[in-house]
C-alpha cells in the first residue's frame, strides 16, 4: 500500500514536470519573434554588416579560388537590411 | 492533460494562421488611417475611384532609393488622370526619413505616422513592397522590390487599371 502511494506520487510529480516543461517550452517559444521587414533600419547600418567590405571580399575570394583551383566552402555574405 | 493541450493548441494555432489574413491580390485594400508629413489625415478608402500605388519604403533601403525617380516619373505621366501614389514611410526615426526626402524630393504624398500599423495590415514581407489598388479599392498587383526590368510591365498594369471603369 505504502509502495503504491509513493509510486502514484512519483507519477504525479513526473506528470507535473512534463506539463510544466511543455508550458515553459511554449512560453520560451513566444520569445522567438521574427524581425519585421521595416524593423531592419539598424541592421542596415554599416557598423552592423557581417562583411564591411563585400566587394573587396568577393574579389579576394574569387582570386583565392582561382589560385587554389578549388572553390566553395566560403561563407555567404550576410547581414544588412534584407531588402528585396 | 488533454484539456491543457487543447487550450495550448487553441492559443498557438491562431498565431500560425495570422499570415492567412494578409492582403493579397483580389482582396479589398485594408482600411489604413495615416497622417501625412503635413499632419493631414490619409485614409486609403478615400482613394476609391482612383488607381493608387501604395509604396512601403524606408530611408535605409537601397531599392527604395532607386524606385523614387521612377515613382516621380509615374506621377508625371499619370498624375493628371485618376492616379495617386502614397509613399508609406516605415522609418523608425523620422529624422532619417526627412534627411532622405531632402536628398530625394518627391511629388507624391508621403505618410508620417501610422505606417507601421498599415504595413501590418497589408502584411508587408519585404522592403520595398508596393500595392497597386484599382478604382474599386481592390489590390490588383503586388510589387516586391524594385527592378528596372519590371518598369514597363508595371506601367502597362497602371494604364490597364486606369482604362477600367
Amino acid at each position: 500500500m505504502a509502495y503504491r502511494t509513493i509510486s502514484s506520487k512519483r507519477d504525479n510529480l513526473k506528470r507535473f514536470i512534463s506539463v510544466a516543461a511543455t508550458f515553459l517550452w511554449f512560453v520560451l517559444l513566444s520569445g522567438c519573434a521574427p524581425v519585421l521587414p521595416w524593423e531592419r533600419g539598424i541592421l542596415a547600418k554599416g557598423a552592423m554588416q557581417l562583411e564591411p567590405y563585400p566587394l573587396k571580399s568577393s574579389l579576394l575570394a574569387h582570386q583565392y579560388s582561382s589560385r587554389e583551383a578549388a572553390s566553395g566552402g566560403g561563407e555567404a555574405s550576410g547581414g544588412g537590411c534584407g531588402c528585396y | 492533460m488533454k484539456r491543457l493541450f487543447f487550450c495550448l493548441g487553441g492559443i498557438i494555432l491562431p498565431l500560425f494562421c495570422l499570415p492567412l489574413f494578409a492582403a493579397t491580390i483580389g482582396d479589398k485594400s485594408p482600411h489604413c488611417v495615416m497622417t501625412s508629413s503635413t499632419n493631414a489625415p490619409i485614409n486609403l478608402t478615400e482613394y476609391q475611384g482612383k488607381v493608387v500605388y501604395v509604396d512601403f519604403w524606408a530611408s535605409w533601403c537601397p531599392s527604395c532609393m532607386q524606385s523614387f525617380p521612377f515613382l516621380n516619373q509615374l506621377l508625371q505621366e499619370y498624375g493628371d488622370k485618376a492616379f495617386s501614389i502614397v509613399g508609406v514611410n516605415l522609418d523608425e526615426q523620422h529624422d532619417d526619413a526627412q534627411a532622405f526626402l531632402a536628398h530625394h524630393p518627391t511629388k507624391f504624398t508621403i505618410t508620417n505616422h501610422g505606417g507601421e500599423q498599415c504595413a501590418k495590415m497589408f502584411d508587408v514581407q519585404a522592403m520595398p513592397t508596393a500595392y497597386l489598388i484599382d478604382k474599386h479599392g481592390v489590390i490588383r498587383h503586388i510589387q516586391m522590390g524594385f527592378r528596372a526590368g519590371e518598369v514597363d510591365e508595371l506601367k502597362s498594369q497602371i494604364a490597364k487599371l486606369l482604362a477600367e471603369k
